[in-house]
């Protein structure tokens, strides 16, 4: 009997590493949308301002996981 | 039999499949997405039977076997692929009944495989194919799914566990408004083309079509409408197994789970060894599940969809030979099979009636307390 570990290998692992990356990028995009967390602010500044930095690490993330959205669907209609 | 009468009758009936695979497989793409509530029921449904219908009509691929290749395909006439049809299509209709998902692939593989075995004998069958290509992925599947799930469910929460909540919930939401899209189109473009392949060749063998013609428009279109049909009835009892039942989900989970499905099923198809769609969406939830707290999953559900799942190639194989066996007998059987079958069904639907499940309670659960609740309402 032959079966194809390669390939389910691959399948785990190509998987394993886009779907990681997608999550993670929503993720911290969602953190940095987020602003600084409400215990941290001791009075100055609202809680949860967002910070320019945190809305251009959420925009870049969001780009990023757009683009394998967009590489996926090329792969589905393909 | 009249050539073209049988053929008709494969029409229709691949037809009622394509239904019953649309609305058996809503559940994979919107299960936790009405869950959550990032859809509302009906709006779920909607998208997903329109990206489903779309899906069918972007697959560029055409189906070149039946059967992929598990058994001996010069065997395979009109009357088989009737038989196989049947026996699918009465397996998805009983697991619908109880709530459970399982894979309309290997149901329609199951019953072409049974009446194959009753028209050509054991030796029609290739066993090495059928462990290769379905026991052993259908073993694998979830449990990659799962394995996933679980790493990039645990990877999310943790990235986010200082971030506002209500800033989470939002973001995720959105996100799964996406994943969900994206299942939803992966699965139109691949289950869909399975029925057009059905009646193309069963179209092809009656000499109806050329050899190696790609699938008529009217299939193309005819396929494409009953999947997607099926999808927006939606499979609700379904839908409240994965999305309820399985898991208390969050909507961090519910991309998380699905974001995985995508994957793992494009990356399947793309390396050339397929997988169920609706065997790595179900493993992805109960990863997604897992990925938050172990104890939360309800794994008495999880056994009682794996059971399922071994018995759907053997049950749909057995009510697929049996269907061979009488529609070989004639005309007379082939009208046999089809009423008989007919009677199933509607039983089955009388049945499922004494406990709809629809819309607008499709979320409406009591909070299971112990670790387990029944799923089979089929009293």
């Amino acid at each position: 009997m032959h079966v194809d570990w390669a390939t389910l290998a691959a399948i785990a692992v190509v998987a394993a590493a886009a779907s990681v990356t997608v999550v993670l990028l929503v993720a911290f995009a969602v953190l940095g949308l987020s602003g600084s967390p409400a215990r941290g602010s001791g009075g100055d500044g609202a809680p949860g301002t967002r910070s320019a930095a945190g809305t251009a690490l959420a925009a870049l993330c969001l780009l990023a996981a757009g683009l394998l959205v967009c590489y996926g669907l090329y792969l589905i209609v393909a | 039999m009249d050539v073209s009468l049988i053929v008709v009758l494969v029409v229709v009936t691949a037809l009622a499949f394509d239904f019953t695979n649309g609305f058996h497989d809503t559940a994979n793409a919107m299960a936790t997405s009405i869950a959550t509530g990032a859809f509302t029921p009906r709006t779920a449904v909607t998208i997903a039977a329109c990206l489903n219908v779309a899906g069918a009509f972007l697959s560029v691929e055409v189906a070149r076997t039946v059967s992929g290749g598990l058994v001996d395909e010069t065997l395979i006439d009109p009357v088989v692929v009737f038989a196989g049809l049947t026996g699918a299509i009465l397996w998805n209709l009983l697991t619908w009944l109880l709530g459970l998902p399982s894979s309309s692939s290997h149901a329609l593989f199951g019953g072409l495989i049974g009446a194959t075995w009753v028209a050509g004998g054991v030796g029609a069958i290739d066993f090495e194919a059928v462990l290769n290509k379905i026991v052993l992925p259908a073993l694998l599947a979830p449990v990659v799914a799962a394995l996933i799930a679980v790493v990039a469910t645990y990877l999310a929460y943790r990235t986010t566990a200082r971030a506002r909540p209500e800033v989470v919930a939002r973001g995720f939401t959105a996100g799964q408004r996406v994943s969900a899209s994206m299942v939803a189109l992966a699965h139109g473009t691949n289950d869909a083309q399975k029925t057009m392949g059905v009646i193309t060749l069963t179209l092809i063998t009656a000499g109806l079509l050329a050899p190696g013609s790609p699938p008529p428009f009217w299939v193309v279109l005819a396929a494409g409408l009953a999947i997607g049909l099926g999808t927006y009835m939606g499979g609700w009892r379904i839908i409240r197994t994965l999305g309820r039942r399985v898991s208390d989900i969050e909507s961090a989970q519910g991309f998380t789970a699905e974001t995985t499905s995508t994957a793992v099923i494009l990356s399947s198809t793309h390396l050339g060894l397929p997988l169920s769609t609706t065997q790595v969406c179900t493993g992805s939830i109960f990863g997604a599940g897992a990925g938050r707290r172990l104890a939360s999953v309800h794994w008495g559900v999880a056994g009682r969809i794996v059971l399922a799942w071994s018995f759907t190639l053997p049950s749909a194989a057995l009510v697929g030979a049996a269907a061979s066996w009488l529609a070989a007998t004639g005309t007379a059987g082939v009208v046999v099979v089809a009423v008989g079958a007919a009677a199933l069904a509607a039983g089955i639907y009388a049945v499922s009636r004494r406990n709809p499940v629809t819309a607008a309670n499709v979320n409406d659960v009591p909070r299971p307390a112990a670790a387990d609740v029944p799923v089979g309402t089929a009293a």
